[in-house]
């Protein structure tokens, strides 16, 4: 019996000891690059995973990555299943309400419809948005007709096939796409300013989660590497801080 | 994983192809049509399980169970089946994790519920959100089961029971004219009959099953059709072999796929249905007695 409980003893302690070396799980959608994709070799990859990195590392935390379905990114972040959401989520009120942001790592950025032709008719047709985006918001409002999709390739797809008569996204998510269709999809209408840029999304209740990551956020920002990692995915002309 | 796949962006025909086709994410999506059979493979047991003793129940003697045996089979079947896939696994999972808090976090003062937030002390975690990434993949796919059973258990129990009820009652008779109990009758005479007109309703499900497995993504499990997509989907230069829109022929690959399970499924299911009908009063017993 006694060396029962002593065994208990050194298993609770043992626990606890892990825990002290938390593990910090990022949620992403692996779907949107050049933000966060799958590579190739199956891993998480993209400006988020790079930033992500280093965040993780100047914070002195332990993290994992770990994907989900855009459509439920929320509801699994507040009922634990991760810790944060990294995955090209603008920072909105609407959000806001539900889950807390750090300060924005990506600045304040364009929105722009793509579609085949010129003349297309960006308030009176039919335009293709992801599913719960700001972007998706913004259609809704414009009177167009709104069609969702549940992952940004798809949208694209859709103008591709006829489905839409455009697609509204982010231009940086965009911008390849445009360059690498051979002429086939070109950038129509004015570029739409949406959202406060880009954030972690962490529960409301995580607050000292939130200032460790504020805080290596600020840190990067200051030294210029996050100007670094921003122009070497999208582009030199991209907007920096 | 072969050599000249070193730099993807000077290949060109066919080794670009091989290439392609080996590639990390390739190789996941290949696994997953494993994890998809092996789900099937495990869920199907668990829900017969949870269907017998639905059906065991509704037949009870005793009120209480009798109601919780009808009352489940009525409200599963009644409700879509999204609903209980997203609601099991979560009630599940919160309710394994409260269940953990109260025992190792005794002296945890703050609120589980707060706003939004489920909030759990650490210890509480289910999986420890330091363990390992297999580990909370391994829970998900336990908890995708327990969705998969709980519903298809349902349809199953609506089987099952009717298929109890198709025994002819002259067989339950003659058992009793022969003094067995009931527990005797019900064992011996009723349960080892009944899976020959169960067998046409359970075939039903198991084909339904098979073709339930994109909701596995809901639950977070990477499936075959979730690959597919992702591998087919559009891809700029951000990857390291770039393609257009090639979700038409995995999705072609997939329909092949799912043909030749059920064309699998069929041949089993029909020796299956050959092996129970021997001695049976039924007419393929009776066809089967005469030749």
């Amino acid at each position: 019996m006694k060396t029962l409980i002593l065994s208990t003893a050194a298993l609770a302690l043992g626990a606890g000891m892990a825990l002290a070396q938390d593990t910090i799980r990022l949620g992403t959608e692996g779907a949107y690059p050049p933000f966060n994709l799958i590579d190739d070799k199956g891993e998480v990859g993209g400006f988020e995973r790079e930033v992500g990195d280093e965040l993780c590392k100047r914070a002195e935390l332990t993290c994992e990555w770990v994907t989900n379905d855009w459509d439920s990114i929320i509801p699994n972040l507040v009922s634990g299943n991760y810790d944060v959401i990294i995955a090209g989520m603008s920072i909105t009120d609407e959000r806001d309400e539900v889950i807390d942001f750090t300060q924005n790592y990506y600045p304040p950025a364009s929105s722009a419809y793509v579609a085949m032709d010129e003349g297309v008719d960006l308030t009176g047709g039919v335009v293709a948005a992801q599913t719960a985006t700001i972007q998706a918001g913004h259609v809704a409002e414009s009177g167009a007709t709104l069609v969702e999709f549940a992952t940004p390739d798809e949208t694209v797809a859709a103008v591709r096939n006829g489905e839409a008569d455009a697609v509204f996204a982010d231009k940086d998510y965009l911008k390849p796409v445009v360059e690498e269709s051979g002429g086939e999809l070109i950038f129509v209408g004015e570029d739409v300013q949406l959202g406060g840029g880009v954030g972690l999304g962490l529960r409301e209740s995580d607050t000292e989660l939130k200032e460790k990551f504020n805080t290596a956020i600020t840190s990067m920002k200051e030294d210029g590497s996050l100007n670094e990692l921003l122009k070497k995915w999208f582009g030199e002309d991209t907007v920096t801080y | 994983m072969f050599e000249f796949c070193a730099d993807p962006k000077s290949l060109e025909g066919a080794r670009w192809m091989v290439c392609y086709l080996t590639t990390g994410k390739h190789l996941l999506f290949y696994q997953s049509f494993l994890l998809v059979i092996g789900l099937m493979l495990v869920t199907v047991p668990c829900a017969l399980a949870m269907g017998f003793l639905g059906a065991l129940g509704a037949r009870s003697s005793i009120a209480p169970l009798r109601w919780l045996g009808k009352g489940y089979a009525a409200l599963v079947r009644g409700v879509p089946d999204i609903a209980f896939f997203l609601f099991v696994p979560l009630a599940l999972d919160q309710g394994l994790e409260w269940l953990r808090h109260q025992v190792k976090c005794p002296d945890w003062d703050a609120p589980v519920r707060q706003g939004n937030d489920f909030v759990v002390c650490s210890a509480a975690k289910l999986p420890l959100s330091s363990s390992p990434q297999w580990v909370h993949e391994t829970y998900g796919i336990i908890l995708a089961v327990a969705a998969f059973a709980f519903v298809f258990g349902a349809f199953a129990s609506h089987v099952l029971s009717g298929a109890m009820n198709a025994v002819p009652r002259a067989q339950l008779e003659t058992a009793e004219a022969y003094g067995m109990t009931p527990r005797q009758t019900t064992w011996r005479i009723l349960v080892p009959q009944m899976w020959i007109y169960a067998l046409p309703g359970l075939s039903n499900l198991w084909m339904v099953l098979i073709k339930a497995t994109p909701l596995l993504f809901i639950l977070g499990i990477e499936d075959i059709v979730y690959w597919g997509r992702e591998l087919g989907g559009m891809k700029t230069s951000a990857y390291d072999y770039p393609h257009g829109d090639w979700r038409l022929w995995y999705f072609l690959a997939l329909l092949v796929f799912y043909l030749m399970l059920t064309r699998v499924s069929e041949i089993v299911l029909s020796r299956l249905t050959r092996r129970l009908s021997h001695g049976q009063a039924t007419m393929a017993g009776e066809e089967m007695r005469r030749a």
